[in-house]
């Protein structure tokens, strides 16, 4: 089963905040959505999720009681226990009974949850509460998990636990969408799409991405194209259409790929 | 720093409204309506001799009814229906007078001047015969009570969930919006009916207030006043992206309710200029119901005008804060035809 969008557009008054936007997850895989701030990827996931209508475009999504949501600001119940979050959504998605109290405590356990069991949701650390997140849209075993940047303000430790329970739950079948500011994590999805302004800037696997990607790119300790060198470690890193005289190119990661299609795009629209 | 600021305060519209609306309010408040001191007492004057008491009656008594057939029986149920605050029967030596006590200020103001007549008349004050102010208080501090829980408490509540982006994942969980504003509302209407109860009888116990009238009917006039300031609550939550917004916007509610409901400054001491604003407010009503089924035990059917203003305004207000509230869930496409659109 295959979910996302169509060329999916969609505008808040006179922004077009996604324009022709496609993005797809299948079962058992992770996509992730890539950008900064205002790039457009929460709008695109709630678009998925059902909260914006688009304007054009096509919506495959499975019906709700099939979604798993994580919203960009937690989505937990601060004044309820880490038992009682799970509790009350299990609930309303029709779990019941020993049903819900096994698939409770299962996640629970596999979050590393347990001790915190009792806790109110309040009193938990920001990686915790996002693991909590993630066990809430989890706990009725959606077919369609979307993830609004979950790792966003958690500490290395809790991003790695994080996408230890993502791979867990795309190897058992379920198909993923989340979007992080973090293009290293992204290279551990099946599939990318990076935002910029609503619009696409690339898309495809990791590999395919980078692959794509025009050019060539040389280190430097002193930047000479302006307009197309950016930092990178103790030097600069500049891109070039071929590969100049006595410089030997470097292994481009999907930042570099991001940054040097930005750029292109940046400069063909100045 | 001092320019951030006014830039920052410039663009900060509560605020601002704060600083020029408050100012405004507490002036025309002080300045028009804060008066304790009733210049005209509704008076009926019945009995034999009614329309000639009438006519020489001292200024103070603006006389709204005379009837010579009129005994001491209509006499307590004109002030028990509130159609007048004084009632002079005629006839009897010495001329026999019924005085409100649920009405404060015009009683102390009405007994203030029959006493000037010396042995002419007997005064006799009903309903609150010590004139004691808390009798008054009481019924008008459980308006305050179910005000203060339907507008800020469930504002409060309601913007929460959208501040820890909870709303957003109700939104798209499998429940039905008119579940969500239920479950989220029926624990206010409950909370802010036991606090009302417990306010009742504390107010009994406590300061002796009478509760003469109808069970039934208070709790039909608490009930219609909840809805109306829970819809407010509501409305708020809908205009507010933060708890702090929330607080800010509620004031704007409730000062005016509590300054000018003639809870604390009698309505009939507050100008024509001011005191229609008074009759806008849903306080203003429900506190003439608490004190008049209260205090004077007031047959329903006499407070109607309350009881109709209320139901508007419940029906109004409620109704529209609650679809205002149900769009912010369902912004999207409606959920079946995004079914239809499923990839295979």
């Amino acid at each position: 089963m295959t979910y996302g969008t169509e060329h999916v557009s969609v505008r808040f008054g006179n922004v077009q905040a996604l324009d022709q936007v496609t993005v797809s997850t299948d079962a058992g895989t992770v996509t992730a959505v890539v950008g900064g701030d205002g790039a457009g990827k929460s709008t695109l996931l709630r678009t998925v999720v059902g909260r914006i209508a688009p304007a054009g475009g096509r919506v495959l999504a499975p019906p709700e009681q099939q979604i798993g949501y994580q919203p960009s600001v937690g989505g937990t119940w601060a004044d309820l226990t880490v038992a009682q979050n799970l509790e009350f959504v299990g609930g309303t998605y029709g779990l019941q009974g020993s049903r819900l109290a096994r698939r409770s405590e299962e996640l629970i356990e596999r979050a590393g949850l347990t001790a915190a069991r009792d806790r109110l949701a309040r009193d938990l650390s920001g990686g915790m509460r996002t693991k909590l997140g993630f066990c809430l849209a989890m706990v009725h075993e959606p077919t369609l998990l979307v993830l609004d940047e979950p790792s966003t303000g958690v500490d290395p430790v809790s991003r790695v636990e994080l996408w230890r329970l993502l791979s867990e739950v795309a190897a058992a079948g379920t198909a993923v969408l989340l979007s992080t500011t973090y293009l290293d994590e992204a290279e551990r999805a099946s599939r990318v799409v990076v935002l910029k302004d609503g619009r696409t800037l690339l898309s495809g696997s990791p590999d395919e991405v980078i692959a794509s990607s025009p050019g060539v790119v040389v280190r430097t300790d002193t930047a000479i194209r302006q307009g197309f060198a950016w930092r990178h470690a103790d030097g600069f890193r500049e891109w070039w259409p071929q590969v100049p005289d006595g410089q030997q190119p470097v292994q481009v990661d999907l930042e570099d790929v991001a940054i040097i299609a930005s750029l292109i795009q940046h400069r063909s629209i100045e | 720093m001092l320019l951030k600021e006014f830039r920052e305060l410039r663009r900060d519209r509560r605020t601002m409204a704060m600083i020029v609306f408050l100012p405004i309010l507490l002036l025309v408040v002080f300045g028009y309506a804060a008066n304790f001191e009733v210049d005209e007492v509704t008076t009926a004057v019945l009995g034999p001799q009614a329309e000639q008491a009438g006519t020489n009656a001292p200024e103070v008594f603006d006389v709204v009814e005379t009837d010579q057939q009129g005994t001491q029986a209509t006499a307590v149920d004109l002030l028990q229906r509130n159609t007048a605050d004084v009632a002079v029967l005629t006839g009897t030596e010495p001329v026999q007078v019924f005085v409100d006590g649920s009405a404060l200020f015009s009683a102390q103001a009405a007994v203030s001047a029959f006493n000037r007549l010396g042995d002419q008349v007997q005064v006799q004050i009903l309903f609150n015969p010590d004139l004691t102010t808390s009798w008054v208080m009481v019924p008008g501090i459980v308006g305050l009570i179910l005000m203060f829980v339907g507008t800020v408490v469930t504002s409060i509540g309601l913007v929460k969930e959208r501040e820890r982006g909870t709303l957003e994942q109700l939104a798209v969980m499998p429940i039905r919006p008119s579940t969500v504003i239920l479950g989220k509302i029926t624990p206010y209407f409950l909370l802010a009916s036991l606090d009302m109860i417990l306010v009742t009888v504390l107010g009994m116990l406590l300061f002796d207030v009478p509760f003469n009238g109808n069970v039934a009917a208070f709790a039909l006039g608490a009930a219609l006043f909840l809805f109306v300031v829970l819809g407010i609550g509501v409305f708020i939550s809908t205009v507010s992206a933060t708890v702090g917004q929330a607080i800010q916007t509620a004031f704007f509610f409730l000062l005016p309710q509590i300054l000018l409901s003639g809870f604390i400054f009698p309505l009939d001491a507050i100008p024509w200029g001011v005191r229609w604003i008074s009759y806008l407010l849903p306080l203003t009503y429900f506190t003439q119901i608490s004190q008049g089924i209260m205090l004077r035990g007031a047959p329903i059917d006499s407070l109607w005008l309350p009881f109709m203003a209320l139901s508007l305004m419940a029906a109004f207000v409620f109704v529209g804060a609650v679809l205002r509230f149900r769009r912010s869930l369902t912004p999207g496409t409606p959920r079946h035809h995004r079914h239809a659109k499923v990839a295979a």
